[in-house]
């Protein structure tokens, strides 16, 4: 992330030339200063109280407690006034990636062109008497258009900063944010207005500044969810290094098999949710052999049939295991049934077909295929290439031809790097790697 | 038998309710606009309602809607005229029909969380109806009216948070402070929300009308959706954490059940001896995982039993367990008391006493047979020169009496 290309600084700077020419009719424009310094210092402070409750450096995005303030500005001030309120805050925050300065400045541009234009579109509709002389439901549309424009806005400046530093594909740059912005700052935008309505009564700035309590509270609860999910990882990961413990050369084994089945998942076009929960298939598939003993998993040399059978225990092992766990959800069943084959002659059950669980079928090929591809006490590891001709040759009979199919066209797109994140690269177990993009805030 | 406190304060809230009723159906309803829509919001506000972490009933938005509606003095500027008694009506009435499905699904007592909902609001009214109708708070104009209100409403969640931990008291028989600290913690979370909505919308009903409610109760149904997710992953957590428990029983080295056994008697002691709620957390967390550490053995240690081992092997094992537990997201607390718990009691953290004597009682009394719990509670206090601290074995022979007297009895004969 050192480097910035030149065409994302070109950009940064545009926004900026916009942002300061928006800002330049600050000394004509007639306000109460007062409240313009008591919002810009409100929203300064806001954005360090979030952050400075951050344990982790695993910042949640987008729920601050801040843009009820800077939309209530946008409700109450002019519009240059309104998008003055934003910059201190903007540029005092801080900021965990390099290059610092430019981010700052980014943040800065960005929040106040956004304002900038919410405050230019709620003064147009006639907003300010609507707050100031309160008329609802009245009052509400130009709130509502405010609303639009600003996530409009802050959608369109974090695709471009997307597409030019990130180098996220043009077409996929814009995917999803509006929508996954919109009902969150719908709510900000709610608060907003009901924190300018209370300031402009004869109860003055103390009852507005009751409302971000719950904003903030709000704010709170989700960075608590947040570490709490990672720990929860961490734990699953836990679950998984239990295994590597007794069948030491699996090592990385689980973590890849739950990225293959990942790609197979995407391939085939599951929702989000159900990637997921395959993911988890995999990375889990093989903890039941928590129940096999562990003279047998490090036996060197070939297994008597006795020994072989109580191997083969270990999907049952598995699925009684992770039985109370109620997100895995299907991938328990996965967990069950990743050695049943197509055919019929697999373990535990001896299922054929689309008996076998969907999920399992996947977990099945990439178990398969990373078995393959690495390299084992009693063999070398076998070329990617090699590998999917076996898969390929033994679809059908053993593997489902769909999901061979899914993983040869995600390995001829993506390519096979499996992160080893397994091998004592600990530090990264509790937080799931997410590299965190210049727009660190878009409310998402 | 019902303790004395708790039918004191239920009857307390169904007279309070009943007069407050009897009241308003003899004089009729004042303003029945406002009393209509506070009364659906604290109805939409109860049916909401889940149980949060560590069995607390949370409806925020019914509460903060009580609370508005009991303090609720301006309407558009004219004073109000509903008095205390049609406050109360209002919120008992929609609280009753909110908590109906509760009811019919099942799912758990809903009299202790009426009998607060009523009394604290009726709290605040009586605080602040006569004081707005006799038009006492005329001079208190702008900022100084807010900040009266909000203090009021600050004694009031005090009382609540009081009455709270003296119902879970005489419910469940654990001692006062911890649970009131609880409570009190509670407040700053959720608490603060719910009261500083309460303030918003009273005031802002004052200012635009009706409208303020269904647009201003939109930021703490934010807050309330990311308590319950809060909740969710919590949930989630605690069941991987007892599956990776499990993995030991799975494996074969200790006997089935051996973890969650020992989790809910060491929470129990934990609870006999005034820990607070985190710390319960910590050491449930560590009971369930005390074992975890027998995963990096080759051979299984006979039936899982450490409390036999000699000092050294169990402090071995010990240290491996928090070598597990370390790799896990759970608190480094919890770590702490997994590696310590082979240690002699003076030098061990209070969890790590308490999972140390639990244990060690669970495996002696195992396949012990009838006179199994009574000889092995002779054992750890044998033991509590070095072992095994006093007022914990001690605690532990209270817990049992009690659970002797509620469930199937675990001192045998």
């Amino acid at each position: 992330m050192g480097s910035v290309p030149a065409w994302a600084r070109v950009y940064v700077a545009c926004v900026v030339a916009g942002a300061l020419v928006c800002l330049t009719p600050v000394p004509d424009v007639h306000v109460p200063w007062w409240a313009v310094g008591l919002l810009a210092a409100l929203y300064a402070g806001c954005e360090q109280l979030a952050r400075c409750r951050l344990l982790g450096r695993h910042a949640p995005r987008g729920m601050g407690t801040f843009f009820p303030v800077l939309l209530a500005g946008a409700f109450l001030l002019p519009p240059a006034a309104a998008a003055l309120v934003a910059v201190p805050g903007a540029l005092l925050a801080r900021v965990e990636q390099r290059p610092r300065g430019l981010r700052r400045v980014w943040r800065a541009a960005r929040l106040g062109l956004a304002v900038w234009a919410a405050s230019r579109v709620h003064w147009a509709l006639a907003g300010r008497d609507a707050v100031a002389q309160p008329d609802f439901p009245d009052a509400l549309v130009p709130v509502g258009a405010a609303v639009l424009v600003f996530c409009a806005v802050l959608t369109a400046l974090d695709g471009g900063i997307l597409a030019l530093a990130e180098r996220v594909p043009v077409r996929n740059a814009w995917r999803g944010l509006f929508l996954r912005s919109l009902a969150p700052v719908t709510v900000h935008g709610l608060a907003g207005l009901m924190m300018a309505v209370l300031w402009r009564s004869h109860y003055g700035p103390v009852a507005a500044l009751l409302v971000l309590l719950p904003m903030h509270v709000s704010c709170w609860v989700f960075e608590q969810y947040h570490r709490e999910r990672a720990a929860h990882q961490a734990t699953i990961r836990a679950l998984v290094q239990a295994v590597d413990i007794k069948d030491g050369y699996t090592r990385g084994h689980s973590e890849r098999v739950g990225q293959a089945s990942m790609m197979i998942a995407c391939e085939l076009g599951m929702d989000d949710a159900r990637v997921e929960v395959l993911r988890f298939a995999g990375i889990l598939h093989d903890v039941g052999k928590l129940g096999v003993p562990t003279r047998l998993l490090r036996k060197n040399g070939p297994l008597t049939p006795e020994e072989r059978r109580v191997i083969e225990l270990h999907p049952e092992y598995g699925h009684e295991m992770v039985r109370g766990i109620g997100f895995l959800g299907e991938a328990r069943s996965a967990i069950l049934h990743h050695h049943e084959r197509l055919d019929g002659s697999g373990y535990p059950y001896g299922l054929t077909g689309t008996q076998i669980p969907e999920c399992a079928r996947v977990v099945a090929v990439a178990d398969a295929f990373d078995a393959m591809t690495s390299t084992r006490c009693y063999r070398r590891a076998r070329p990617v290439a090699a590998a999917l001709e076996e898969l390929e040759r033994c679809a059908g009979t053993q593997f489902d031809p769909e999901m061979v199919e899914a993983l040869v066209r995600a390995l001829g797109r993506h390519g096979w790097r499996p992160a080893v994140t397994a091998d004592g690269d600990d530090q990264r177990g509790n937080v799931p790697p997410q590299s965190e993009p210049l727009r660190a805030e878009a409310g998402s | 038998m019902r303790h004395p406190i708790l039918v004191l304060v239920h009857g307390t809230a169904a007279l309070v309710a009943v007069t407050g009723l009897a009241r308003t159906l003899w004089q009729g309803l004042e303003e029945p606009g406002a009393a209509l829509a506070f009364g659906l919001l604290v109805a939409v506000g109860e049916l909401s309602r889940w149980r949060g972490t560590e069995g607390r009933e949370s409806a925020p938005l019914g509460a903060a809607g009580a609370l508005a509606y009991a303090l609720f003095g301006v309407d558009g500027g004219a004073p109000t005229q509903h008095g205390t008694a049609q406050v109360v009506a209002v919120v008992v009435a929609a609280a009753l029909a909110g908590c109906v499905p509760h009811v019919a699904r099942g799912q758990g007592p809903t009299a202790d969380h009426l009998a607060r909902r009523v009394l604290t609001v009726a709290f605040a009214a009586v605080c602040f109806q006569p004081l707005c109708s006799r038009g006492a708070l005329r001079e208190w104009s702008g900022p100084a009216y807010v900040l009266l209100v909000v203090a009021l409403l600050v004694l009031t969640v005090l009382c609540d948070a009081v009455l709270a931990a003296v119902l879970a008291r005489s419910r469940t028989g654990w001692p006062l402070s911890p649970l009131l600290r609880d409570e009190l913690r509670a407040l700053l979370g959720i608490g603060s929300a719910v009261c500083a909505t309460g303030v918003v919308m009273s005031l802002a009903v004052a200012v635009v009308g009706l409208w303020a409610l269904p647009v201003f109760s939109l930021p703490l149904l934010l807050t309330q959706l990311s308590f319950r997710r809060y909740a969710g992953v919590r949930a989630t957590y605690r069941q991987t954490i007892a599956s990776l428990a499990r993995a030991t029983e799975i494996a074969g080295y200790t006997p089935a059940g051996h973890a969650r056994r020992v989790a809910a008697l060491s929470r129990a002691v934990g609870r006999e001896l005034g820990l607070s709620g985190p710390e319960l957390t910590v050491l449930e967390h560590a009971a369930l995982m005390h074992d975890i550490g027998q995963l990096s053995l080759v051979d299984p240690v006979p039936a899982g039993a450490t409390a036999v081992l000699p000092a050294e092997e169990q402090r071995r094992i010990a240290l491996l367990g928090g070598a597990v537990v370390r790799q896990t997201g759970v608190d480094a607390e919890v770590a702490v008391v997994v590696e310590r718990q082979a240690d002699p009691y003076r030098d061990q953290p209070v969890s790590a006493r308490i999972v140390r004597a639990v244990n060690a009682y669970e495996e002696k009394t195992r396949d012990a047979g009838p006179g199994g719990p009574l000889r092995a509670l002779e054992e750890l206090r044998l033991g509590t020169a070095r072992d095994y601290q006093p007022e914990v074995v001690e605690s532990l022979a209270r817990v049992l009496l009690n659970q002797r007297g509620t469930a199937a009895a675990p001192w045998g004969a």
